[in-house]
């Protein structure tokens, strides 16, 4: 639920690093400052949709920063680290707030070559990410995030003839166990320990758009998939190792100013159509960027 | 194209390998590591400990055949034939058997109220409906397994074991057979060897009176209890620990004294705890005309509070007029400068953001689909007897003194919080946010402290050098309450006492019952 939101939340920062196919040329910094605003009124259990009013809508406030530093021309290493702040607008179940997890990203353009009119490019990312604050994973749909280490591989594939383009990508996300709070818990049996297996995880993207050295406009498509979990059962809590779907919807976009050398500005959302064990999230972001050298005068590019 | 390919192999077999070593993935649960159970005293007496229920009732065992007669020996070659070849599958199933009957019978119930411990999910006009029993796998399930609910099952099953089990101590000692290891020197034994007779079997006996209680309290699942009653049979006689016939009569005998707590269980007036509009009505009248806040539903829609007569519910350890006698002094009427320096502590608790709070406040919690704070101390009773090597019969023993505590003390907490029906923080003072559910149900006195206080009384009673840390464990549970933002303090303090003295009435039928300690 709130863990959609962070899906969702990461995939919208993500788009922008380590799912687009745009590298940041050798020695260069990106400095990225990204708000994101999720919030949800309807969820799924299982496959049945309803509300809940004793919940009312469960919202979130991201505050990201981030970075990415171009180790070389075609390896781009890439860190996030959101304050997430949430909140139940009914019943009396009281928000949490605090720093989440930060994630880290190795981005390779491992290939790059001319295909008929056309430029096609292979990127594979390995990312990780590691829980920082010490917040309270199961406490679900007001957590900040699932307290679950994680690494994951990416395959992104992206053809551009002139100024447009189509990608997609493919991910697996392995997590580690999460230690909670309690020591049982019952999924579709009795568990006796404080540790949750957590399902692993993919991740589907399909994206088109334009891009200019002025203006990139993109519509993406996000298939999330837990691997295994368990679903909610009627009127029951949510738990970590749900069995999280979620198909989404989303745009993208980004200006670069002409003036002011390095800036940017993005904005976009995300829209859950289908989803199972996940809340309907609506994600709108909208973020800074600014992209600088950090060895004066001295550009391979 | 070429010269990228020679080094994104080697770079991805590296990560691949990063990638699968990454992240743990195996779990071992404790459960799991019980050891098979070698009791250090068999309690060869507890014929003579005194039973619950049954203490006048005659029960019938079958005379057994003697150790030559050719029905005895086909028992002992089904035996040798199953010992013959044992699958991997099948010492699972004795490894975890091994443990103890009682032990895993009572895990079983746990997983069944967790899994059953579910509110209704509203119609579409904002109305409820209820579980019903005899129509148990229509929406919504019955049972809806909620504390009181979960306090009587662990209490009635718990009970009926310890009962079975003396009854089969008599026939063990009449008859006395000795275990299939030791009249054929060609079966092994696979879990440790006893002197106790094994006619009839304790573990057949504890199945059998268990899953005949599992028709009154869990009707959904007797497909789950049959499938786990055939498991255990085939285990004893696998471990060459018990016979057929051994089996067949303990089951036989269980369900025979299963049939005096059902009778029990179908009079206890239980079933009607849900009450009716009218009873809901009354308390809000009686709590205003007193001049004080009457407790109102804080979900939405408002729901029917949580079975407000289980206060009529037969106690096992007193008479009903015992739970009038045990009812606290009133809380602070809702107009007091003392309710309200509590609702201001409340307001502070909500605004507290320790991590340590939230961790107690999630450790206790024991809300929608847990075991209930009565099942939680099950598992605690659970974890720390394994240590003890008690036998079968003193564990039933033991956990029939903690639940018929429990069962008691819901009874005694579920009569105030009705006779006072008052409100919940939350109610009062609309700015506080909880760190956990609010349970549906008035907020004096708090039901996890009179749980834990007569859970601790008891559990400081059978394992006296625990009895601190117990206590200590209850008062954790109980201010969590009081963390979480659900409970004044005085509804943790009132109800932590009043638990105490609930479990002395079982601690006192302990000391009683011959069974020592």
């Amino acid at each position: 639920m709130v863990v959609l939101g962070c899906v969702v939340f990461s995939q919208t920062v993500n788009a922008q690093t380590e799912t687009d196919a745009l590298m940041i040329p050798k020695n260069y910094f990106c400095a990225a400052g990204i708000y994101t605003h999720n919030s949800w009124d309807h969820y799924w259990e299982g496959t049945f949709k309803r509300e809940n009013l004793n919940l009312g809508t469960i919202s979130s406030n991201v505050y990201a920063v981030g970075g990415n530093y171009g180790l070389s021309n075609r390896v781009n290493v890439l860190f996030m680290i959101p304050y997430i702040k949430t909140n139940a607008s009914a019943g009396t179940l009281r928000g949490q707030s605090g720093v989440q997890d930060i994630s880290l990203a190795v981005k390779w353009l491992a290939v790059k070559q001319e295909v008929g009119r056309g430029l096609l490019s292979l990127h594979a990312i390995v990312s990780g990410v590691i829980p920082v604050g010490n917040y309270q994973a199961d406490f679900l749909p007001l957590s900040l995030g699932m307290q679950t280490k994680s690494i994951a591989l990416r395959g992104l594939v992206n053809y551009q003839v002139g100024r447009f383009f189509v990608a997609g990508a493919g991910q697996y996300v392995r997590k580690d166990n999460i230690t909670i709070d309690r020591d049982n818990y019952y999924t579709t049996e009795m568990h006796y320990t404080n540790q949750v297996a957590m399902p692993n995880a993919t991740n589907f993207l399909f994206s088109t758009g334009y891009r200019s050295l002025k203006f990139n406009a993109e519509a993406t498509l996000t298939k999330v998939n837990t691997i295994g979990g368990f679903d909610i059962t009627k009127n029951n809590m949510p738990f970590p190792s749900n069995n999280m779907d979620a198909t989404l919807a989303g745009g993208v976009f980004k200006y670069m100013f002409q003036s002011i050398a390095g800036l940017e500005l993005t904005a976009g959302g995300n829209y859950v159509l289908k989803g199972r064990n996940v809340g309907q999230n609506l994600s709108v972001f909208g973020g800074v960027y600014y992209v600088f050298s950090v060895k004066k005068n001295k550009s391979d590019k | 194209m070429k010269k990228s390919i020679s080094y994104i192999l080697p770079v991805m077999m590296i990560t691949l390998s990063v990638f699968n070593s990454s992240c743990k993935k195996d779990i071992q649960e404790r459960n799991q590591d019980y050891p098979a159970l070698a009791p250090t005293n068999i309690d060869l007496n507890a014929d003579t400990w005194t039973p619950i229920l049954t203490g006048a009732s005659t029960f019938t065992v079958a005379t057994p055949d003697a150790v030559t007669a050719p029905n005895y020996l086909a028992d002992l070659n089904e035996i040798k034939s199953y010992q013959h070849n044992l699958t991997s599958e099948q010492k699972a199933i004795i490894k975890y058997w091994s443990a103890g009957s009682v032990l895993r019978w009572n895990e079983i119930l746990r997983e069944l109220v967790a899994k059953h411990n579910l509110p209704p999910y509203q119609n579409d006009d904002g109305s409820y409906p209820f579980p019903s029993a005899a129509n148990p796998l229509a929406y919504p399930l019955f049972p809806f397994s909620n504390p009181p609910y979960a306090a009587r099952a662990y209490a009635y099953v718990s009970a009926a074991q310890y009962d079975a089990l003396v009854q089969a101590w008599k026939f063990k000692k009449q008859f006395g057979r000795p275990a299939p290891y030791k009249t054929d020197a060609s079966i092994q034994a696979l879990v440790p060897k006893s002197d106790l007779p094994a006619y009839p079997s304790e573990d057949a006996v504890v199945a059998g009176v268990t899953a005949k209680m599992m028709e009154l309290l869990f009707p959904g699942d007797l497909d789950f209890i049959q499938k786990k009653v055939a498991e255990e049979k085939l285990y004893r006689i696998m471990a060459g620990a018990n016979t057929r016939s051994d089996m067949d009569a303990g089951e036989a005998l269980g369900k025979q004294v299963a049939a005096v707590f059902l009778a029990r269980a179908r009079a206890d007036k239980a079933g009607a705890a849900i009450g009716t509009p009218a009873d809901w009505k009354a308390f809000e009248d009686n709590t205003a005309a007193a001049g004080n806040t009457p407790w109102i539903s804080l979900e939405l829609p408002k729901r029917p509070p949580m079975l407000p007569l289980f206060t009529k519910v037969n106690p096992f350890l007193f008479p009903t007029e015992t739970v009038v006698a045990l009812r606290p002094a009133p809380p602070y009427g809702t107009n007091t400068p003392e309710f309200k320096k509590e609702s201001d502590e409340v307001l502070a608790m909500s605004k507290d953001h320790s991590r340590e709070h939230e961790r107690i406040v999630a450790f206790w919690a024991d809300g929608v689909g847990t075991v209930t704070p009565p099942g939680h101390w099950n598992n605690i009773a659970a974890d720390e007897f394994v240590k003890h090597n008690f036998s079968e019969v003193r564990w039933a023993r033991n956990l029939a003194l903690l639940n018929m505590a429990e069962m008691d003390a819901a009874i005694v907490c579920w009569d105030a919080k009705y006779f006072y029906f008052n409100p919940r923080p939350t109610q009062m003072v609309m700015n506080i946010k909880t760190l956990t559910g609010i349970p549906n149900f008035p907020s004096y006195t708090s039901g996890h402290s009179n749980f834990s206080g007569a859970a601790a009384t008891v559990l400081g009673y059978i394992v006296p050098e625990k009895a601190k840390a117990f206590m200590d464990m209850a008062n954790e549970a109980a201010m969590s309450r009081l963390y979480g933002a659900i409970h004044y303090r005085s509804d943790c303090e009132v109800g932590l006492q009043t638990g105490i003295k609930v479990g002395q009435y079982a601690v006192n039928r302990g000391k009683a019952d011959g069974a020592g300690n």
